[in-house]
């Protein structure tokens, strides 16, 4: 009788080590043979589109899915090829990328910074995705950008407004094509002094975050340029619902004007109650009392309905632009989806485009590569007018639009009127300012 | 001492809706013994039945104005509204304006009906199981029913504005030489509050219905011995607080846009709100409501915040740390409920 030296405990180690090596993610083992991580090898790269699909943004999530979608499409030569035909660029033919079928997986943000990175993270370990692209939330967008980062991929944020995300968190793999509260500022101010006068004095609430205090500094700042005084700066939890008790204390502070610092359903509850309050009958110092909303949102501005009539605020972009890239991309939307996008949908839109571009002129996919191609880089023919891709930071600096809500919308989507398209050149600022100060972009990951 | 009475009311205000709700939330429990986490759900479903009767009350035809054009460059199709063609435009208008108001007339045989199906479909195979299932249970339906509001009204606010009549401010204290202006709908909404509240104890105190419920409560095999068939009259009540709840969200609509996830806002401090006034006493949890509403209203001052940093984001659970520890039953509770 032999005796065999196979033993039960020796099993069930070998099995172990094996297991464990064939369930490692292919994040890992991929990196040993590939330049950076998940190469395509195949005849399909794979975008990730991370976007709010549940939670308290889903429409808009949704909305900036839809134009993922179509950017999707129109790289791969179907439909009208949209703003292929207007982008400046002419690295894009329609077949794909770098010759490769352009693929999409999507993750749910929820909203929420965890939920976020766990759906970009699954995105680019299991799905094998390249680049991740869009958001609602600078909370979000910062920490989906970190994430990226870390794991050498590209980060294409969708809708981000504060600061922090090209100032103090920005990253070398994270570039921003959607302006900032900064930007909101340097736009706004001046349109508030011709309206409203030069000795104002503001009342700011403030949503208790990142992006919520980046804006109410930039606004603060800008408007106290012009001879405005900031009365009070009231920041109020995220999870507010009733504003009523952050309003009241509004009506006897001896401010004439309430700047409300809000997104989402924030904006859309506090400026109801504001007008419930009846702030904008008032009249204190002598003056009418306004209320400013320093970021819009087509679809916010939905679900404040009649509310935001007069009331002035800024955006990225609007479907009522008349240049080329908008009419291209808003006919192409909205032929395919029966309405007009939002400014969220385009940032996305815009950012996929530029993704690809990106790759096709840097002839790789390897994030070094593209990033070098994107930095620095001008372009025009998107919707934003003549746009520059700061290399120092990885924003994009382009015109900014100052609108109010429409006195007498004719339909569901008007309900936002331009007031004025303020130059690129009036919103610039230094890569040292110190309301972006004490970040460093680091250094490109590639993630091999 | 204008901004103190403003606090006030704002307390007033919120009190009611928490009120409203934990008032329901007692009825069940009391009656029942359950623990019904849906129930932020059905206060939701209130105020999209005002939401529901507006897209009704504006489902419209559409004309071709060949005169303006949509935002693709086309025609424009103008809508109008089947009753302003049926009533004329004035009438029509009308009726479209008091949608919110003449949505809680639609609104109480439907969430009867809802609290009615829940409890007979769901919630009563669960009467002898732990609490912990039942919140379970209850706790998911909840995230069905937002979820099925989602899916057919999706995530963004919709705005259920109030009749113009009941729009705009009134100063109170403009007899007495001060200026205390206030939302005239807010106002509306707590005398509305103040009426439910009164109706339902009054429904419980003077009516033999009442009268058994509250044996039922007290006693519940004792009333059966009777041969009274106590179960069917707490399926009643269970609809009557669901009714309760989504009176609430209707009123609550014009006050802050409704959205699917408006129910989950309340229910947490809502069974605060429970708990702090004594588990399963109905004046207990109106008094708590009113009370937890005008601290909170006055947490959220400038003065409050600045003295006290976050104080508006954890005053309710710090008042309702400090009930607890002196009165464990809380403010009104009664001995041997939810007790071993």
């Amino acid at each position: 009788m032999t005796k065999s030296d196979v033993t039960r405990r020796g099993v069930l180690k070998s099995g172990a080590f094996a297991g464990a090596g064939v369930a490692l993610p292919t994040i890992f083992t991929a990196s040993s043979a590939a330049a950076y991580t998940n190469e395509p090898t195949g005849g399909s790269v794979t975008l990730g589109f991370n976007v709010p699909q549940t939670g308290p943004y889903a429409d808009e999530g949704n909305d900036e899915l839809l134009a993922q979608q179509l950017a999707v499409e129109h790289l791969n030569g179907e439909g009208d090829s949209g703003c292929l035909n207007t982008f400046t660029s002419k690295a894009l033919k329609g077949n794909g990328i770098l010759g490769k079928k352009v693929e999409f997986v999507t993750g749910d943000t929820q909203t929420k910074s965890d939920a976020a990175r766990a759906s970009a993270k699954s995105m680019i370990e299991k799905d094998g995705a390249i680049m991740i692209n869009g958001g609602s939330s600078s909370g979000v967008a910062i920490a989906v950008q970190g994430l990226c980062q870390e794991a050498g991929v590209i980060f294409m944020a969708g809708l981000t407004h504060s600061n922090d995300t090209t100032g103090k968190d920005k990253k070398a793999n994270g570039f921003r094509h959607f302006f900032n509260g900064y930007m909101s500022g340097a736009a706004l101010a001046p349109v508030l002094e011709k309206e409203y006068g030069k000795e104002r004095r503001a009342y700011h609430l403030t949503a208790d975050y990142t992006w919520g205090w980046t804006q109410q500094e930039s606004i603060a700042a800008a408007t106290e340029a012009v001879g405005w005084e900031t009365v009070n700066n009231v920041l109020t939890p995220l999870a507010s619902t009733d504003f009523s008790s952050y309003i009241a204390p509004v009506l006897n502070s001896g401010a004439d004007v309430l700047v409300l610092n809000h997104y989402g359903g924030n904006m859309v509850n506090s400026l109801t109650n504001a007008i419930q309050f009846g702030l904008l009958d008032k009249v204190v110092n002598n003056k009418d009392f306004k209320i400013v909303v320093p970021l819009y949102s087509e679809l916010m501005a939905a679900g404040a309905g009649e509310n935001i009539k007069g009331v002035f605020g800024s955006m990225n972009w609007n479907w009522q632009l008349q240049d080329e890239g908008t009419k291209a991309f808003v006919k192409s939307f909205g032929e395919k989806y029966g309405k007009p996008p939002s400014n969220s949908a385009q940032t996305c839109y815009a950012q996929t485009l530029l993704y690809a571009d990106a790759c096709e002129r840097a002839g790789t996919f390897n994030p070094c590569g593209v990033a070098e191609a994107l930095e620095g880089f001008e372009f025009d023919g998107l919707g934003n007018g003549p746009t520059l891709y700061r290399a120092d930071d990885h924003q994009c600096f382009k015109d900014v639009l100052v609108v109010k809500g429409a006195e007498n919308p004719t339909n569901a989507y008007d309900t936002l009127e331009i007031v004025e398209k303020t130059p690129r050149a009036q919103v610039e600022y230094a890569p040292d300012h110190p309301m972006f100060a004490g970040g460093d972009l680091g250094s490109c990951n590639p993630g091999a | 001492m204008d901004a103190f009475l403003i606090q006030i009311l704002n307390g007033l205000d919120k009190g009611s809706a928490y009120a409203l709700i934990a008032l329901g939330l007692t009825l069940i429990f009391g009656t029942l013994g359950v623990v019904n986490f849906a129930h932020g759900a059905l206060f939701m479903v209130g105020a999209f039945c005002a939401v529901t009767l507006q897209r009704v009350l504006t489902l419209s035809f559409e004309t071709v104005d060949e005169t303006q054009k949509d935002f693709l460059g086309n025609p424009l199709k103008v809508k109008t509204p089947y009753v302003e063609s049926w009533f004329g435009p004035e009438a029509g208008a009308w009726i479209i304006d008091w949608a919110v108001p003449l949505a809680v007339l639609i609104a109480i045989p439907i969430m009867l009906l809802v609290g009615y199906v829940m409890e007979r479909g769901l919630i009563k195979h669960f009467y002898k199981r732990p609490h912990a299932d039942q919140i379970l249970v209850t706790f998911g339906l909840a995230i069905v029913i937002q979820e099925i509001v989602k899916y057919f009204f999706g995530a963004n606010p919709i705005q259920t504005p109030p009749p113009d009549a009941l729009n705009g401010v009134a100063n109170l204290g403009a007899a007495l030489g001060m200026e205390i202006v206030y939302p005239v709908w807010r106002i509306v909404y707590f005398c509305f509050s103040v009426l439910i509240i009164g109706g339902i104890f009054a429904f419980l105190q003077f009516t033999t219905f009442g009268m058994v419920v509250r044996a039922g409560m007290a006693d519940r095999e004792t009333v059966g011995l009777l041969g009274i068939n106590i179960d069917r009259k707490f399926t009643i009540m269970f609809g009557i607080a669901a009714a309760v709840a989504g009176l609430a969200g209707v009123m609550y609509g014009p006050i802050n846009p409704p959205n699917y996830h408006m129910g989950m806002d309340f229910l947490v401090l809502s069974f605060v709100v429970v708990v702090v006034g004594g588990m399963g006493s109905l004046p207990g949890a109106v008094l708590a409501g009113f009370l937890l509403g005008i601290l909170e209203s006055f947490a959220s001052t400038t003065w409050a915040t600045t003295t006290i940093p976050g104080i508006n984001q954890i005053i309710i659970y710090l008042v309702a740390i400090i009930v607890l520890l002196t009165r464990p039953r809380g403010l009104m509770g009664r001995k041997g409920v939810m007790e071993e």
